[in-house]
C-alpha cells in the first residue's frame, strides 16, 4: 500500500487516470476497511488517500466534489468517477470485477445480505457508536440493543463456517468491523457484548475472520483502538454534560 | 413461464409510497400480483409480523414461501428474479452505483423533512424543514440532468431505480404543496423534475398505484387529527 498523497493538484488528475483507483481512507473507519479487504480480496490494485476529518473544513476538494451530499468517506474513485457508500461500493466493485464474486448469486440470498447488512449497520454499528457517547441508563438501554443484535448474528450462524457459508462472502465483510472494533469499544467503555459462552459461534467466526489474510493484514494493536475510543468517549461525555 | 406459477403478494397500504415502490416495480416487469391491504391503525396483521418480524413494516413481497422486506431490496429482488427486458436498474456499474447512492438521502433526509413541513411546531422548524426539501430537489434537478442525458426519465427511456425511489414520494409532495399553498417544484428552480413528474404519474406502471391527490390529502388530515386527538397506538 503506498502512504498518503499530497494536496490534490493538476498531477491528481493524471493519476486517476494512470491509476486504476484510489480509495479515500481514514484509519480507524470501519466503513473503509470493508471496502479495502475487498478490493485486497478481488486482487485489485489501489491507492489510498487519507482526509482530515475532525475539521470538516480541512476537508479536500476531492471529498466534497465526490461526495457533496455527505462529505463523508470512503469514496472510491474508479476511472475518474466516485462511488460513495461503502456498502455500495462492495457492490459496484462486485458488478465491475466479477471473479471471485462476493455477493451470494440467487436473487433471494442476495436480497437477505442487503437487508441484514443494512440491519446490523443500523442497530449493531451506529449502536455501538451510541454506546460510546453514553452513560446510566441511556448506556444500559444501548448495550443491551447492541447485545440483542449480536443473538440474531449467533442465530445466522448456525450451521455455517461463516455467514457467507463455506467462504467469506457479503455479510463476514460487513460484519468484519465485528471482530476487529467491539472488543476495543467494550474495554474502552466497561461494557460486556460479548459473552463467550452465550455466543460461542460468534466468538469462533470472529477468531476465524480475524485470522483472513486480508484482514489480518490491515490489523490495527487493539491498544490503539482502545485508546482512540477512550480518548472519543471522553470528548463525548464531556460535551453532553455542557447541554 | 414457470415463474407465473408462483404466487406473488404485497402486504402494504395504499398510501405508503415505500409500498408504492414494490408495486411500481411488478407492474414494469408485468407480473401479476395479490396485494393484501394492512389496517396498519387497527394493529397489524398476523401475517405482518409473521413475515417481518424485524422491522414489522410495510411493504412486504411474498413470493410463494420467501418474503421479502424493505422497499429498495424487494425492487431490486424483483429486477433480478425477473431478469427480462425492461431492467429497473441500469447496466452499468457506476451508473447502477449513482442510482442507489440517492435512495438513502430520500428516505432519512429528504422525505422525513417533507412530512415535517405539515406537522412542525413552530415556524422556525418549518422553514428549516422547506428549506430541506428545496435544497433536495435542487440536486435531484442536477441529479435528473446527469442521468437522464435529455431522456424521459432517470432510468433514461424507461422509468428506473431512481424515478421509483424518489417518484413513490410525488403523492405526498402535491398534498404537501396543497394544504402549505406553496410550489416545492416550479418552472423556475426545478423545471426538469416538474415535467418528469408529469411523466411518472401518468406512467402505466404508476398511475393505478399513485393515490389521488385529494384522497390522500383527506387521509393526512386524518392522520393528524387522530395524532392531536388520540393517545398513540401501542
Amino acid at each position: 500500500m503506498t502512504g498518503p498523497l499530497e494536496q490534490a493538484g493538476p498531477e491528481m488528475g493524471q493519476n486517476l487516470e494512470a491509476r486504476t483507483q484510489l480509495d479515500v481512507y481514514t484509519w480507524y473507519s470501519p466503513y473503509v476497511h470493508r471496502v479495502a479487504w475487498v478490493l485486497k480480496l478481488k486482487g485489485i490494485d489501489y491507492e489510498f488517500v487519507e482526509e482530515n476529518l475532525k475539521d470538516p473544513n480541512k476537508r479536500s476538494p476531492l471529498l466534497l466534489n465526490c461526495n457533496p451530499v455527505y462529505r463523508k468517506i470512503p469514496v472510491l474513485i474508479h476511472h475518474g468517477k466516485p462511488i460513495v457508500e461503502s456498502l455500495f461500493i462492495i457492490e459496484y466493485i462486485d458488478d465491475t470485477w466479477k471473479d471471485n464474486p462476493i455477493l451470494p448469486t440467487d436473487p433471494y440470498e442476495r436480497a437477505m445480505a442487503r437487508f441484514w447488512a443494512s440491519f446490523i449497520d443500523e442497530r449493531l454499528l451506529e449502536g455501538s457508536k451510541r454506546v460510546l457517547s453514553v452513560k446510566g441508563d441511556q448506556l444500559k438501554m444501548e448495550t443491551k440493543q447492541v447485545s440483542d443484535a449480536m443473538e440474531v448474528l449467533e442465530g445466522m450462524l448456525e450451521g455455517k463456517k461463516f455467514f457467507g457459508g463455506e467462504k467469506i462472502g457479503f455479510l463476514d465483510i460487513a460484519f468484519g468491523w465485528i471482530a476487529i472494533w467491539l472488543g476495543a469499544i467494550e474495554e474502552a467503555v466497561g461494557v460486556e457484548f460479548f459473552n463467550r459462552r452465550k455466543l460461542p459461534l460468534l466468538e469462533t467466526w470472529k477468531d476465524k475472520f480475524k485470522e483472513f489474510h486480508v484482514v489480518k493484514d490491515s490489523l490495527y494493536p487493539t491498544e490503539k483502538l482502545v485508546r482512540f475510543f477512550t480518548k472519543y468517549r471522553h470528548s463525548q461525555l464531556k460535551l453532553a454534560a455542557k447541554k | 413461464m414457470a415463474k407465473s406459477d408462483v404466487k406473488v403478494k404485497v402486504l402494504g397500504t395504499w398510501s405508503s409510497p415505500f409500498v408504492m415502490r414494490a408495486r411500481i416495480a411488478l407492474n414494469i416487469k408485468s407480473v401479476n400480483y395479490e396485494f393484501l391491504q394492512e389496517r396498519l391503525w387497527e394493529g397489524k396483521s398476523e401475517l405482518l409480523l409473521k413475515s417481518n418480524p424485524v422491522h414489522r413494516k410495510v411493504p412486504v413481497l411474498i413470493h410463494g414461501d420467501k418474503s421479502i422486506c424493505e422497499s429498495l431490496i424487494i425492487v431490486q429482488y424483483i429486477n433480478e428474479v425477473w431478469s427480462f427486458a425492461p431492467s429497473i436498474l441500469p447496466s452499468d456499474p457506476h451508473e447502477r452505483a449513482t442510482s442507489r447512492f440517492w435512495a438513502p438521502y430520500l428516505d432519512e433526509k429528504w422525505f422525513p423533512s417533507l412530512r415535517t413541513i405539515g406537522v412542525a411546531q413552530g415556524e422556525d422548524a418549518r422553514k428549516a424543514a422547506i428549506a430541506q426539501v428545496e435544497e433536495g430537489l435542487l440536486l435531484l434537478e442536477e441529479a435528473f440532468g446527469k442521468c437522464s442525458k435529455g431522456k424521459p426519465f432517470f432510468g433514461g427511456d424507461q422509468i428506473g431505480y431512481l424515478d421509483i425511489a424518489f417518484g413513490c414520494f410525488l403523492g405526498w409532495l402535491r398534498v404537501t404543496e396543497k394544504m402549505s399553498g406553496m410550489k416545492l417544484l416550479s418552472i423556475s428552480k426545478t423545471p426538469s423534475l416538474l415535467k418528469w413528474a408529469d411523466r411518472f404519474c401518468s406512467d402505466i406502471a404508476v398511475k393505478d398505484v399513485m393515490p389521488e391527490t385529494e384522497k390522500l390529502a383527506e387521509f393526512a388530515k386524518m392522520i393528524m387529527a387522530k395524532m392531536r386527538g388520540a393517545a398513540p397506538p401501542k
